[in-house]
């Protein structure tokens, strides 16, 4: 029985070896000089070598008892839905602290981090929308960073333009980029799904060569000014530029920069707090049960006389609304916007997002973002290495995870009369359990 | 009101060069059971599929009778812009599948409650703020729902996911979530198939009651000759995509051109 194992352990380990060796020798055991190349097999072999005996150990741990406990484990995690039992306790309070501590980081941070969680809510509310319509509806999305560019255009040039200022852009943000979502998805979502995910990819960079192309309008590669924000008439610069008062001779305080970043980010914290609302409604009303069903069988829900169509847009155009919020808040953080902020790379960090949060999972996703959006700060050591990580977790998480990293829990229901033949003591409430 | 429900008239489906229907006609009467039979591949499926609005047929007119007068299916599906089958389940006909069709990774409830999207509230505003009207609508949604869980004898799986159900009760959810939608006429495909005997009974029962009780409308297709036979007021029997028989179950079982249909019978032997 030993023997045989060790056999078996050794093939694998040969195997291995032989593998990475046909891998490793072009790519690191032969080095370019010139129009010649130098060889550095030994290199390649160590490589190969090391991988085998890896791969030996994990097969070794694998075959021990606390090793098959944790694979295990993994696999039984696997399983992605859950139905809530209707009896979890509340989330209020850890949701309502959550809260205060969010609104009180200004005081505490300083600019850098405040900076860094700017960045990660702005990824949050990006992330939130991508999953409206990939995690919910089921549409695959490669462009989305086209509607962040729209909000983020819409307030440089609004204000250069028509004098749009920041509360302005916030407002006509979400409808401008729904109605630019309307327009690329309505003729595409009639036809199968592979399409809409062609057709935006293509447009994330039609919107980006645009911005690049067209000098007159967009400033092209130079990018565009963005005014800094303002708040009933104050302004947060050194001397009023906008007409208005400097808010630190308003209240009589010395002047700081820190004051803006404190607004932008209490806006912006506000803004996502109310779509993480918003987005949890959605998935116990109506409108959001159907995105879920469309995405599970759309044949069945044309049975049910749902217009998949209409219902597909909605999401599509609700997703897109989101992600113009989140380029404006973008363009007013960083004072200045060119197109090299919205290339493909910046999709499918969005998309990676929404992935790695468990595509659907609110708490998932915006989970995934701070990680995402943070880590890399926090490594800026590592930062070549980013993509190189992105895509090591990405496989990862295909593997062991791959209905990302929450479970998905759906909310519970209960008849508003105890139904008959059922003395089990139901909860009373109509209402959903949460 | 003596007008069918259903009325096909000289329906013709064509794919290609495959004929699976050929000018098929038949009515389907307010309150009654009516059952689509005949053997494998006889087009019985596709039939469904032009009365529910998935096909266009190619040739022919469905008409449905409600209240809102006569209207014709093919018009409906081909509506411009907003045309299409969901069109078809509103105007009052609902249907199961042949291989069942549940929105498996969404509970039991939820699944009758997408069904009944219509009644609800579906308003972006009112559902975030949860106005009164938007719980209202939720509420009678959600007891509709437990309604036809009880019916259908699934109170007990309420709040699970409904791709965890064991077969059978899949195959009655998905009867269930078709009666949600508040149809004139539900049509099941196979509602049996893949059931054991017991379960099979359950459901006779079941669509017997939903006929005698609520006055439903149903048009059944069907393997099972002694479910068939039970609950039918009227048979119709395709072969090769042809009507070869249409009446009452015992005159259908007594059909020559039935019995060589289902035994493979020569034509002249039928003829002699
Ligand atoms: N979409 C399609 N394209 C081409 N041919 C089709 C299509 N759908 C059905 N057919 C053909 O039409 C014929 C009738 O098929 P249908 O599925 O209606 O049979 P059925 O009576 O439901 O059989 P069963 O009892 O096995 O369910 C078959 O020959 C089938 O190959
Ligand atoms: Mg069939």
């Amino acid at each position: 029985m030993e023997t045989n194992r060790i056999l078996t352990l050794a093939k694998q380990a040969l195997l291995t070896f032989t593998v990475s060796l046909i891998l490793f020798a072009p790519i690191s055991g032969l080095v370019l000089e010139g129009f010649g190349f130098r060889n550095e097999l030994v290199r390649a072999v160590l490589l190969a070598a090391l991988v085998a005996v890896g791969r030996v150990v994990l097969s070794v741990v694998g075959m021990t008892a606390l090793g098959r406990k944790l694979a295990g484990s993994a696999a039984r995690n696997g399983g992605g839905v859950i139905v809530m039992t209707g009896n979890e306790k509340s989330p209020v309070l850890i949701l309502a602290l959550l809260f205060a501590a969010g609104l009180a980081l200004p005081f505490f941070a300083d600019k850098y981090f405040l900076g860094i969680a700017i960045l990660a809510l702005i990824y949050c509310l990006l992330g939130l929308g991508l999953n409206i319509v990939v995690g919910l509806a089921g549409l695959l999305d490669l462009g989305f960073v086209a509607f962040y560019a729209v909000g983020a255009y819409l307030l440089a040039l609004g204000y250069q333009y028509l004098g749009i200022g920041f509360w302005s852009a916030l407002i006509i943000a979400p409808f401008l980029a729904g109605l630019c979502g309307m327009i690329l998805a309505f003729p595409v979502l009639k036809m199968h799904g592979d399409y809409l995910a062609i057709v935006t990819l293509g447009f994330g960079e039609i919107i980006r060569l645009v911005l690049n192309n067209w000098l007159e309008f967009t400033g092209g590669p130079n990018g565009a000014s963005v005014p800094p924000p303002t708040v009933l008439g104050l302004e947060f610069t050194r001397t009023a530029k906008q007409g208005g008062v400097p808010l630190h001779d308003y209240f009589g305080i010395a002047y700081s920069a820190d004051y803006k970043f404190w607004f932008i980010y209490l806006v912006l914290f506000l803004v996502v707090c109310l779509v993480i609302y918003a987005v949890e409604r959605l998935r116990v009303m109506p409108l959001g049960r159907m995105w879920e069903a469309l995405r599970e069988d759309e044949i069945a829900c044309r049975s049910l006389g749902v217009n998949h169509v209409f219902t597909k847009l909605t999401a599509f155009m609700l997703g897109a609304s989101t992600g113009g919020l989140a380029g404006v808040f973008f363009a007013v953080h960083q004072g200045f916007v060119n197109p090299t902020s919205f290339t493909f790379f910046e999709s499918a960090l969005i998309l990676a997002i929404v992935v790695l949060g468990g595509l659907g999972s609110t708490v998932g996703v915006i989970a995934a973002a701070l990680v995402l959006t943070i880590l890399p700060e926090l490594l800026r050591d590592f930062a070549e290495y980013r993509v190189l990580i992105f895509g090591v977790l990405m496989v990862a998480m295909m593997i062991w995870k791959p209905r990302g990293l929450v479970r998905v829990r759906r909310p519970a229901f209960f008849p508003s009369t105890a139904p008959r033949g059922d003395t089990a003591p139901l909860s009373v409430s109509p209402e959903v359990a949460r | 009101m003596n007008a069918p429900l259903l009325d096909v008239r000289n329906v013709t489906m064509r794919f290609g060069g495959i004929v699976a229907n050929r000018n098929v006609s038949f009515s389907v009467a307010r309150g009654s059971v009516t059952a689509l039979i005949g053997p494998n591949g006889a087009g019985k499926t596709t039939m469904f599929n032009c009365i529910t609005g998935f096909y266009r047929a190619s040739e022919g007119q469905i008409l449905l009778n409600g209240p809102a007068g006569q209207q014709d299916i093919g018009t409906l599906i081909t509506r411009p812009v907003t045309g299409g089958s969901h069109l078809v389940t509103r105007a009052g006909i609902a249907r199961t599948f042949q291989n069942i069709r549940l929105f498996k990774e969404m509970s039991v409830v939820e699944n009758l409650l997408v069904a009944q999207h219509l009644v609800t509230a579906n308003n972006l505003v009112s559902g975030v703020f949860r106005t009164p009207a938007f719980r209202r609508a939720e509420r009678e949604a959600v007891d509709r729902a437990y309604h036809w869980l009880g019916e259908m004898n699934l109170i007990d799986d309420a709040n699970r996911l409904a791709g965890e159900l064991p077969y059978g009760r899949q195959r009655r959810l998905e009867i269930a979530r078709a009666m949600c939608t508040g149809p004139r006429l539900i049509c099941l495909d196979e509602p049996a198939a893949g059931l054991n005997p017991s379960e099979t009974h359950e459901l006779s029962e079941v669509i017997q009651r939903l006929c005698k009780q609520h006055g439903q409308t149903v048009l059944v297709i069907e393997h099972d000759m002694g479910l068939v036979m039970r609950i039918s007021d009227h048979v119709v029997v395709l072969d090769h995509g042809e009507v070869i028989s249409d009446g009452r179950p015992e005159h259908v079982a007594n059909d020559p051109a039935v019995i060589a249909a289902y035994l493979g019978v020569s034509e002249e032997e039928v003829e002699a």
